[in-house]
């Protein structure tokens, strides 16, 4: 295994700091694995629906989540490879541009759950900022200390009204302990459904 | 195009299916073969039209429909569905109702051989993701059928493919 660069944010404290006093508008989709368990570290809430498979897909999830429920904050999680795979969902994020849904991406450069293998994002490889900008986000921003985070946070609080949000942040490679939430998909779907006023 | 004198306006009948079933989103990588259906639904205030850059990103776009309350569906070719496989362990893990209309090619009067091995496939690997299968070959069987597939889907939290045949929608046309 190469030698995991420990610089960059934490990845536990960066979704602990998305999510605190999240309200009730907030509904939250990790991409599979590290974000999964980072959203599930975070606190278990019903409006989470944790993806623990359809890698690729946690963008659009979100973007079908936000044309939907126009009213409520739509923050994707995922990380690098996740994003990668799915890249094609930024084009047609930008396309649709809804104001409510910001895509965050969690971005150490490896492919955590597999072994920590390189990325393309890896030592200054693909930038996964331009490739938002260049698909229409308005607003792609490259978060690489707490005071990025802090602005981040504070744009998140505040969704809605100047078109989809992109992140990226620096995270560091270090793994943190799995923290594992429901896996169910029935019962992830039918509870998150009851929480924001749908029959199951 | 050999249309009969008394043409059936399918894609007009699967637009007026669709909105009665309420359906909210609609996700497609255009295909000749429903260009008049994404035109209805462009055209509509009602209907969220989502051009996607691949297939695969509609079934996650519905699973997200779905849990935010709307009904979503796709229209797709027959190349698409091979670029929708894994994505769609989501609907069936979590039984996401999905609802596709994929229009054929490879199968009837084809003249480019590239589109035959997918074609060749669309129903087995369909049916290898559980889904459903109504295909219509005549234009008198497509609402029926549409309408079958719309209860199958939200009736029950299940996936249908409504196969729109080669012969349905005729040769490619080269317009331009």
């Amino acid at each position: 295994m190469t030698a995991q660069p420990t610089h960059g944010l934490d990845r536990r404290a960066a979704m602990a700091a998305l999510l605190v006093d999240r309200g009730d508008d907030l509904v939250a989709i990790p991409g599979l694995g590290s974000t999964c368990w980072d959203l599930a570290a975070a606190g278990d809430n019903d409006r989470n629906f944790y993806l623990w498979g359809a890698m690729g897909g946690a963008a659009m999830v979100g973007l079908g989540l936000a044309l939907a429920q126009p009213g409520r904050r739509v923050l994707v999680v995922t990380g690098d490879g996740e994003m990668l795979m799915g890249m094609g969902s930024l084009a047609t994020i930008g396309n649709k541009k809804p104001a409510n849904l910001a895509v965050v991406v969690f971005d150490n450069g490896h492919y955590g759950e597999t072994g920590m293998q390189p990325s393309h994002t890896h030592q200054g490889g693909v930038d996964l900022v331009a490739v938002a900008k260049g698909c229409g986000i308005g607003t792609a921003l490259d978060v690489r200390d707490e005071a990025g985070l802090a602005g981040l946070v504070e744009r998140v609080k505040t969704l809605g009204g100047e078109g989809p949000l992109f992140a990226r942040l620096a995270i560091s490679a270090a793994e943190a302990p799995r923290v594992l939430p429901e896996r169910d998909g029935v019962v992830l779907k039918n509870r998150f459904r009851v929480a924001i006023g749908l029959k199951a | 195009m050999n249309a009969p004198v008394a043409a059936i306006d399918w894609p007009d009948q699967l637009y007026a299916t669709l909105k009665r079933a309420d359906v909210r989103q609609v996700g497609y990588v255009p295909d000749a073969g429903h260009a008049r259906l994404i035109d209805r639904v462009r055209a509509d205030p009602d209907i969220h039209d989502v051009v996607l850059s691949t297939e695969e990103e509609g079934i996650a776009l519905a699973a997200g429909a779905w849990l935010g309350g709307q009904r979503a569906m796709l229209l797709m070719q027959s190349s698409g569905v091979g670029n929708c496989v894994n994505m769609l362990s989501l609907a069936r893990t979590c039984r996401f109702p999905l609802l596709m209309m994929i229009t054929m090619r490879g199968e009837w009067e084809e003249f480019n051989p590239w589109q035959q091995p997918m074609g060749s496939i669309v129903e087995p690997v369909m049916k290898l993701n559980e889904a459903e299968i109504y295909r219509a070959t005549k234009p008198e069987d497509v609402e029926g059928l549409a309408e079958r597939a719309v209860q199958h889907v939200f009736g029950d939290e299940r996936i249908a493919a409504l196969i729109l045949s080669q012969q349905l929608i005729g040769k490619k046309v080269w317009t331009k």
